[in-house]
């Protein structure tokens, strides 16, 4: 039977492979221990590789990871040998920039804890139960952010001009810096 | 920024350690939980509090049920809430939760109202959570809901929809089949992960209709697609069609032109979907090839890690089958040996090796060497074990390649590694004659600072038995002599047993070998002295190993070709008495899984206590001593071999009857477990009439009735045959069961007196050839097939006719002839069009018996089949013929 393109896992560690936000989605993990072992040895895999530009590829066990660094955090999303790399890739690179729209860019691990709430939200709404629910990052960043309870904050579809103009201004200049 | 996202949090001043949540304790959290059952709701502190139940959670701390159904319960207060972001919140925290089907119902009606909301996100939402937790009965209630939800404008809601759609159909799939309507429309929705959703649904509902999916996939294939995500789908959809299909008339592929196009899409997604479907089709041709290893190519050298390795992944399968395919990136491969990430250098190494030609082996060696320092040894396995192989199909660059196997053999590595790169040394060795010298110099060399006891004794042992027939003998008796000096009492007992062969190979070294074993003599551990001891007596002719020359070598080099598992059961059961341990009587049949034991253990109270010790005991050591306890049968001599039980009846009818057939030389025992599912009856003398006219050789002899059967404890008659000694007769047997039913009353258990004689047909059973054929494998075939007498080898060739593939007709040739296959063969690879299969097995008489089959396929699935045997007997080899000529 042909299968759905599906996700594992998607883990979000600290720069010492601590948990700051999992989901799992399968049984290949069954309990609390073998999931920490399995973020160990994918932490101490990849914390050499200079993800921070591009995402990064790493095979082992029988499963795909897919990661990205960023600051202080490391992005992992993980799925069956017989994925669709590119896939799986576009899952990682979606929740990613989400999650850079929802902190405003600034992603490190505490300004993540201390918005703890959006990332679960955003969590949520990249994967539900391992089939992939969105894969453009401003939609789910809209998600999140229409639901996020601070009135102050319109959702990013409705910013105003002069707010889009900030943030476009902003993407220009990383866009130079890369 | 206009406005900071960056919460302000009230407690923030009493946090000033960096981490919101240090110190967090689950106690302390489900205290503040209280907060959701004020009647004032304050939804920023509500949120804030969740959170930190999901952060617990999340940390991989989990709730007890009490707990749970306590936080569940206020959390469900929280409805009245009109709050959107602390609403967002419950809905994550009912998820997590997983309430109780008791549990649901109390936010069901919640839910509900969500779902009908004004707001989008509220709908979808509802429609996530509702999906995850409700059963059958809550769905019939919201079906409408989720059916309009479906074709909804707005796509998250759509998505919700569907995705729970996905979800459901694995509980409720007859409900959720009724949406196909909805479905379909959704299909064409211009929101692309609709598309994508509504079509993976669409095909899960239809999956097991072939017909159905074929239309689906021809009327999208022609254009209406537009999600790259769907577009993968449609691929895989596509690709299982043409699985499915096959080639048709004009030998055009269905769908070819579809994903050939798909190869032109923009997105690199669909491209490589497209790209690996085209080069896993069956029996792919290199002209539908080439398209496809050009975009991949194209990837090689793309400036994304992960579109490096997708693509050199792939391109490392395709070299597995088509080496030739590939060989045009050989350049763009050869730059990715310095890529940053280990996992792609490493895939395009190897299949380097796979594609390369003789003239390169030396440059890709060289720039291998520098590459094996900086990676890990998990992939240093993966290229020697392709270095092995290169080498097994270019033997003349035996010499390069063997250098550099000793290199890396000399640096630093794991056990694993080592016996990787060891094991691939011994294999050129065995294969490549011009290698073996060079091959046993750097194993010498190796084990003089060898860590590892396990590659020391293993290495002693391969120079034991092919260092004697080099020409210079006496260089390595150095080397193992240092052995006995050095190292730990393991290694230094397998250096004795080196040391001997020697000793009994080479005349001119044997005086000198005698004064080394003397040496031994005064060693401090037990074995080794004992060996020594046993080899000096051996080799000056004192012992009786053997009169001549000839059983002494036989002793020394004699294979050991009795499965340890079966040798470890049979010494477990072994009594200490007068009778000493007899190495013959244990069983060489390899029992891959050993049977229940309570099939041979329900009977025979009277016989010695059975081996009920450990699960390790074969199934044929069971059979064996019960049937030896049933004098009739104890004259038969001994058991050969018990076939695995037959069942002769369905499942579930009221007697379950199987049977096994235990070989004797000269008598055939069927073995009959029979078992009563009817609690109202009780069976008595129960017997197998059998008809055994179209079974000429066979006369019964003997039938031993089983007294009573009563429900549910399964019970055991035989039925014995006599046939000619030695001789493999085969015949079909019709089969009664003859019996007594008394009726029982289940209640009391009370019996009547009076029976009613009845009888119950079974089906037929057949003694084949197979049946006269032991599974024994050898430990190297090449080695076994060689030291059989050639006169003894028969060949012939047959037509096997149609074929569904090349694996079919391998197995069906195994299962004939019921032999072991050795070393992996009976495994086809895919798409290949010719195979070789190598089967070994101990046939009645004890005769060894080796086969080498040849297989190959034909355009019109025509298999052609050559097979040589050489055996002990070559009445045997002809015999084998004829049951394949007869199959």
């Amino acid at each position: 039977m042909a299968t759905l393109p599906s996700v594992k896992n998607i883990l979000v560690l600290d720069s010492e492979g601590k948990r700051v936000a999992v989901k799992y989605y399968t049984d290949d993990w069954p309990s609390v221990s073998s999931k920490l072992a399995f973020e160990k040895s994918v932490f101490t895999k990849t914390m050499k590789i200079n993800a921070r530009n591009e995402a990064d590829i790493v095979m082992f066990d029988g499963h795909i990871v897919i990661f990205k660094f960023i600051q202080d955090l490391h992005f992992f999303v993980t799925g069956g040998d017989d994925e669709n790399e590119l896939i799986l890739a576009s899952v990682l690179q979606g929740f990613f920039d989400a999650v850079g729209t929802i902190l405003r860019n600034n992603v490190e691990k505490r300004t993540a804890l201390e918005n703890l709430d959006l990332i679960y939200l955003c969590l949520d709404e990249v994967v539900d139960g391992g089939m992939i629910l969105e894969t453009d990052a401003s939609v789910i960043a809209d998600k999140v952010s229409s639901a996020s309870g601070l009135e102050a904050m319109a959702p990013f579809s409705e910013q105003t001009l002069s707010q889009a103009f900030a943030v476009a201004r902003e993407h220009f200049a990383r866009s130079l810096l890369k | 920024m206009a406005q900071p996202m960056l919460k302000k949090d009230d407690d923030r001043d009493d946090e000033v350690d960096y981490h919101p949540f240090f110190g967090i304790e689950k106690g302390a959290v489900l205290q503040e939980a209280r907060v959701f059952n004020d009647p004032q709701i304050d939804p920023r502190r509500c949120s804030q509090v969740i959170t930190k139940v999901l952060y617990i959670l999340n940390q991989g701390d989990t709730l007890t049920q009490i707990e749970g159904t306590e936080v569940f319960f206020s959390v469900t207060k929280l409805f009245q809430s009109k709050d959107p972001g602390l609403r967002r919140m419950m809905y994550l925290m009912i998820k997590e939760l997983s309430p109780s089907a008791g549990e649901v119902i109390m936010v069901t009606s919640s839910l509900m109202k969500d779902m009908n909301s004004k707001t989008d996100m509220y709908r979808a939402n509802a429609i996530r959570v509702l999906s995850r937790i409700i059963d059958g009965t809550i769905l019939a209630q919201i079906e409408r809901y989720l059916k309009q939800a479906i074709v909804d404008k707005n796509p998250v809601v759509a998505s919700a929809a569907l995705v729970s759609g996905i979800h459901l159909l694995q509980t409720s799939p007859e409900v959720v089949k009724r949406w196909s309507n909805e479905v379909q429309e959704a299909v064409q929705s211009r929101a692309s992960l609709v598309q994508f959703h509504a079509l993976a649904l669409l095909y899960q509902i239809r999956q097991h209709d072939r017909l159905a999916v074929t239309k689906l996939v021809t009327s999208l294939t022609k254009g209406s697609v537009r999600s790259p995500l769907a577009q993968c789908l449609l691929i895989r959809y596509a690709s299982q069609v043409i699985r499915e299909s096959g080639a048709n008339q004009a030998g055009e592929r269905p769908h070819f032109d579809y994903l050939e196009s798909c190869l032109r899409h923009k997105a690199e997604m669909v491209i490589l979907e497209a790209a690996r479907a085209i080069t896993e089709l069956s029996g792919v041709t290199s002209r539908e090839l080439t398209p496809a290893i050009t975009v991949l190519q194209l990837f090689l050298s793309s400036s994304k890690p992960v579109l490096r390795f997708a693509a050199v992944r792939t391109l490392n399968k395709v070299a597995m089958t088509h080496p030739l395919a590939v060989t045009n990136c050989n350049i763009d491969m050869e730059s990715l040996i310095s890529d940053s990430n280990r996992s792609i250098a490493t895939l395009a190494i190897t299949t380097l090796l796979k594609t390369g030609n003789e003239s390169s082996v030396d440059r890709l060696m060289k720039q291998i060497t520098n590459f094996m320092a900086d990676i890990a040894d998990e992939f240093k396995i993966v290229v020697v074990d392709a270095i092995r192989s290169l080498c097994l199909k270019f033997p003349l660059k035996y010499r390069s390649l063997m250098n550099f196997l000793s290199n890396i053999l000399r640096e630093e590595g794991g056990f694993e590694y080592k016996k990787a790169i060891v094991d691939s040394i011994v294999t050129l060795i065995r294969d490549i004659p011009e290698a073996k010298e060079i091959g046993l110099f750097h194993l010498c060399e190796f084990i003089e600072d060898c860590e590892f006891t396990y590659l020391s004794t293993q290495i002693l042992h391969l120079m034991g038995n092919e260092g004697p027939r080099t020409s210079d003998p006496s260089k390595y008796i150095r080397y193992v002599y240092n052995r006995v000096i050095l190292e730990n009492a393991t290694v230094r007992a397998a250096a004795v047993s080196t040391l001997a062969k020697f000793g009994a190979l080479v005349d001119s070294l044997k005086p000198r070998i005698f004064v080394l074993l003397r040496r031994c003599l005064f060693d401090s551990d037990d074995e080794v002295r004992d060996r020594a001891t046993l080899y000096l007596k051996v080799l000056g002719g004192e012992a009786v190993v053997g009169e001549t020359e000839k059983e002494t070598n036989e002793f020394l080099f004699g294979s050991f070709d009795i499965p340890l598992v079966n040798l470890e059961a049979s010494l477990k059961n072994y009594e200490p008495s007068e009778t000493p341990f007899d190495i013959s009587s244990v069983p060489r049949e390899v029992r891959s899984q050993p049977l229940a034991e309570k099939k041979a253990a329900g009977k025979k109270p009277t016989g010695p206590t059975g081996p009920t010790s450990g699960p390790v005991v074969s199934a044929i050591d069971a059979y064996e001593k019960s049937l030896s306890s049933i004098p009739e049968f104890a004259a038969f001599g001994k058991l050969f071999k018990s076939s695995a039980p037959v069942e002769l009846t369905e499942a579930e009818t009221e007697y379950a009857v199987s049977v096994v057939k235990h070989i004797y030389d000269g008598h055939v025992i069927l073995q009959f477990n029979c078992s009563n599912t009817i609690p109202e009856q009780l069976l008595e003398n129960v017997t197998v009439l059998i008809d055994a006219s179209e079974a000429e050789d066979f006369a019964e002899v003997y039938t031993k009735p089983l007294r009573s059967l009563p429900y549910d404890s399964p019970g055991q008659t035989f039925v014995a045959f006599e046939k000619p000694d030695g001789v493999p007769a085969v015949g079909k047997f019709s089969n009664i069961l003859k019996f007594i039913v008394k009726e029982v009353d289940p209640a009391s258990g009370e019996v009547e007196e009076d029976g009613v004689e009845d009888e119950y047909q079974l089906e037929e059973l057949e003694v084949t050839y197979a049946d006269y054929m032991l599974k024994v494998p050898v430990s190297n075939f090449r080695n076994a097939w060689e030291s059989m007498d050639p006169e003894s080898e028969r060949v012939d060739e047959y037509g096997l006719g149609a074929r569904e593939s090349l694996a079919e007709a391998v197995n069906a040739v195994i299962s004939i002839l019921g032999m072991h296959p050795c070393e992996g063969t009976e495994v086809v690879a895919n798409n290949s069009r010719s195979h070789t299969c190598l089967l070994s097995g101990v046939f009645i008489g004890n005769v060894k018996v080796l086969v080498r089959l040849s297989f190959g396929i034909s355009g019109p699935k025509e298999v052609a089949m050559k097979l040589a045997v050489r055996s002990d007997d070559p009445d045997v080899s002809d015999r084998i013929h004829e049951i394949v000529a007869s199959g």
